[in-house]
């Protein structure tokens, strides 16, 4: 149990880490994406893994419960970082559509030393 | 409970939708509101810190749930300080912005802008580490939306850039929190300090993992190299009053490193002791390095500025990475001079781009030149540390502080000789901008009549005068600073010597309301 999740942390990382040194937009954000996927399966195993177990405790016997707190962390970890990736997808398509070019880098004739001047 | 703490988070949260839902049309509107939200911003500011310069460190309970189960705000002196910082930087540009007409060329500039002091406060004030994660996320989306404010497709393209490490950022963030979390149970800052002391000295491995990892994700919020490589092009090709604004985004993570590694994984924890200090002292040094070169090497006004605030938060965290109460207080000092003179250099920067383009090279006579060279002029002193300005006195607490360091001749000879590259960077842009253009030999344009070289024309004046007043205001800001440099001096150690006793801040965080 606790090596099948963490061997996937481990390759969703290693895949999104991959994905995020390429070149072009798409991957990249696949690459945030899957990182971000990997951290949440994360945060939720740090409160430990705990098999069908409620996650409150019980006020009269003493039976195992799951940790509370790190599913209502990863609740917010994923509202935040849904919202991120639509951004990125959206400030990634328009540059896309006013370029017409989807590489992360500047390309030259972006003239690094002239910002902001189309603006 | 004092609820004057929470106001800095609830007055922007409140007015920033306020102007986008009801006032999304009325540009006028937009500006009256924005403009006397950052004025009330300042009088809470000022109403905060006249509560906590008295030392006392006040606690506002969210939901009144007590502090270890709930989420606190915490007002000390140095929260509130960061907080006043904010609203004296934000009022200069935001009358900036409507003056220079930035705040026309896209939507929203005004709600973002509130919003972006939402999450900048919010982190100042709370005293948890998720909240911390999500006030970043707060201020980290509404750069976003300013930082490709106004479009066009090499902003957009840098703004990839931006959000894509910023991202990376986050999600590193959330690890940190995590191995934290898993290791001591708790998120609540002055709770961590406790379970960390508690920890066996054997079993500390995974907490240091989790304390490196929350270094990292805050050096990358302060550009500390090799974390730096988004801000050159971000700041540089995002509108230029909100690239002065995010002179205190960089801020935001030299704060939360002297927050953490004060409290949390103070020098005199064990687990982690040494540990911050050995690796950012020497990061620090060749940020302030990189930053001097890239002034001397930038042939853009806007790229040089950004290496300006790179270099200056590399002065700034030679001081925090010494981790002592002299070395603190000189920082903290030097953080309210450096985030007002990099503020300042880039509206200048602004002033000058409007008018004849930001290439660093003998271009076309510009309006205002003299004025512009005279403020530009100022922002140079001031950045690179020279007298009379704040620059100078605060460079002379950080030598001051670090002469009895272990490596205090590296420190003093990377400080002196950064410096000394910057005066030259500095010097040379303002020669190439200033009075080469004014060199009619240089620009010449043909005559359409007899066909003639003739000096060029000067552009017609482009803006009103309340940019420049607005610029001025940051000009009165450090003279102010170094004038009553000692009152500030005096309340920055105060600040250090608060948090270098880190018991009070536990104890008033979780001694709550018995």
């Amino acid at each position: 149990m606790e090596a099948l999740v963490a061997s996937a942390v481990g390759i969703m990382t290693a895949a999104g880490i991959f994905l995020i040194l390429r070149r072009r937009t798409f991957p990249v954000i696949l690459g945030l994406s899957l990182i971000t996927y990997a951290v949440n399966v994360f945060l939720f195993a740090t409160g430990r893994l705990a098999l069908n177990a409620p996650a409150v405790l019980n006020k009269y016997e003493d039976v195992p419960y799951t940790d509370p707190l790190p599913q209502a962390l990863v609740l917010t970890a994923i509202v935040i970082s849904f919202g991120m990736t639509a951004v990125i997808v959206m400030i990634a398509l328009s540059a896309y559509l006013s370029s017409k070019d989807d590489h992360i880098d500047m390309s030259p004739q972006d003239s690094v030393d002239a910002p902001g001047e189309d603006a | 409970m004092n609820h004057w703490i929470v106001a800095p988070i609830v007055l922007p949260a409140i007015l920033a939708p306020f102007i986008i839902m009801v006032l999304r049309y009325h540009l006028d509107l937009q500006r009256i509101f924005s403009v006397s939200g950052v004025i009330a911003l300042l009088g809470i500011a000022l109403t905060i810190t006249a509560q906590a310069s008295g030392g006392e460190i006040l606690v506002y309970e969210l939901g009144n749930w007590p502090a270890p189960f709930g989420i606190v705000m915490v007002l000390d002196r140095l929260s509130a300080m960061m907080v006043l910082l904010t609203a004296l930087l934000a009022l200069p540009i935001v009358l900036y912005a409507i003056a220079s007409g930035w705040d026309e060329r896209g939507k929203h500039f005004h709600a973002l802008f509130h919003f972006q002091l939402m999450g900048v406060c919010g982190a100042f004030l709370t005293g948890d580490a998720f909240n911390l994660f999500v006030f970043f996320e707060v201020l980290l989306i509404a750069s976003y939306g300013l930082m490709t404010h106004g479009g066009g497709s090499v902003r957009l393209k840098s703004g990839v850039q931006y959000v894509a490490y910023n991202l990376l950022g986050s999600t590193l963030f959330l690890f940190a929190l995590g191995t934290i979390y898993g290791v001591t149970g708790t998120l609540n800052m002055a709770d961590i300090a406790v379970r960390v002391a508690e920890i066996p000295a054997e079993d500390t491995a995974l907490l240091r993992v989790g304390a490196v990892l929350l270094l990292l994700v805050f050096c990358i919020k302060a550009a500390v190299l090799p974390l730096h490589f988004w801000l050159p092009a971000s700041y540089a090709n995002a509108p230029l009053p909100v690239a002065a604004l995010f002179a205190i985004m960089t801020k935001v993570g030299a704060y939360s490193i002297i927050r953490m590694y004060t409290l949390a994984f103070g020098p005199e924890v064990e687990a982690t002791q040494g540990l911050v200090g050995d690796w950012l002292q020497p990061a620090a040094l060749v940020t302030l390095a990189v930053g001097a070169i890239g002034i001397l090497g930038s042939q853009h006004i806007a790229r040089m500025v950004a290496f300006c605030a790179i270099a200056s938060m590399g002065t700034l965290l030679i001081a925090i990475s010494q981790f002592t109460p002299d070395a603190t207080a000189a920082a903290l000092y030097y953080v309210f001079h450096s985030t007002l003179a990099t503020a300042l250099l880039f509206l200048v920067a602004d002033l000058v781009m409007e008018r004849r383009g930001g290439a660093i090279a003998p271009t076309t006579p510009m309006p205002q030149s003299g004025l512009i060279s005279a403020l530009f002029f100022v922002g140079a002193i001031a950045m690179a540390g020279m007298p009379p300005l704040s620059g100078f006195i605060g460079k002379l607490l950080v030598l001051d502080a670090s002469r009895d360091a272990s490596d205090a001749t590296a420190v003093w000879a990377v400080i002196l000789i950064g410096s000394f590259v910057t005066i030259v960077g500095l010097a040379r842009a303002g020669t190439l901008i200033f009075w080469k253009s004014h060199d009619t030999q240089v620009v010449t344009v043909e005559d359409p009549v007899d066909g003639e070289e003739v000096p060029a024309p000067v552009a017609p004046e482009p803006q009103p005068g309340l940019a420049i007043t607005a610029v001025f205001g940051l000009v009165a800001g450090l003279i102010l600073l170094t004038l009553f440099a000692g009152p500030a001096l005096e309340y920055t150690s105060k600040t250090a010597g608060q948090l270098f006793a880190p018991e009070n801040y536990i104890s008033a965080v979780l001694g709550g309301e018995e």
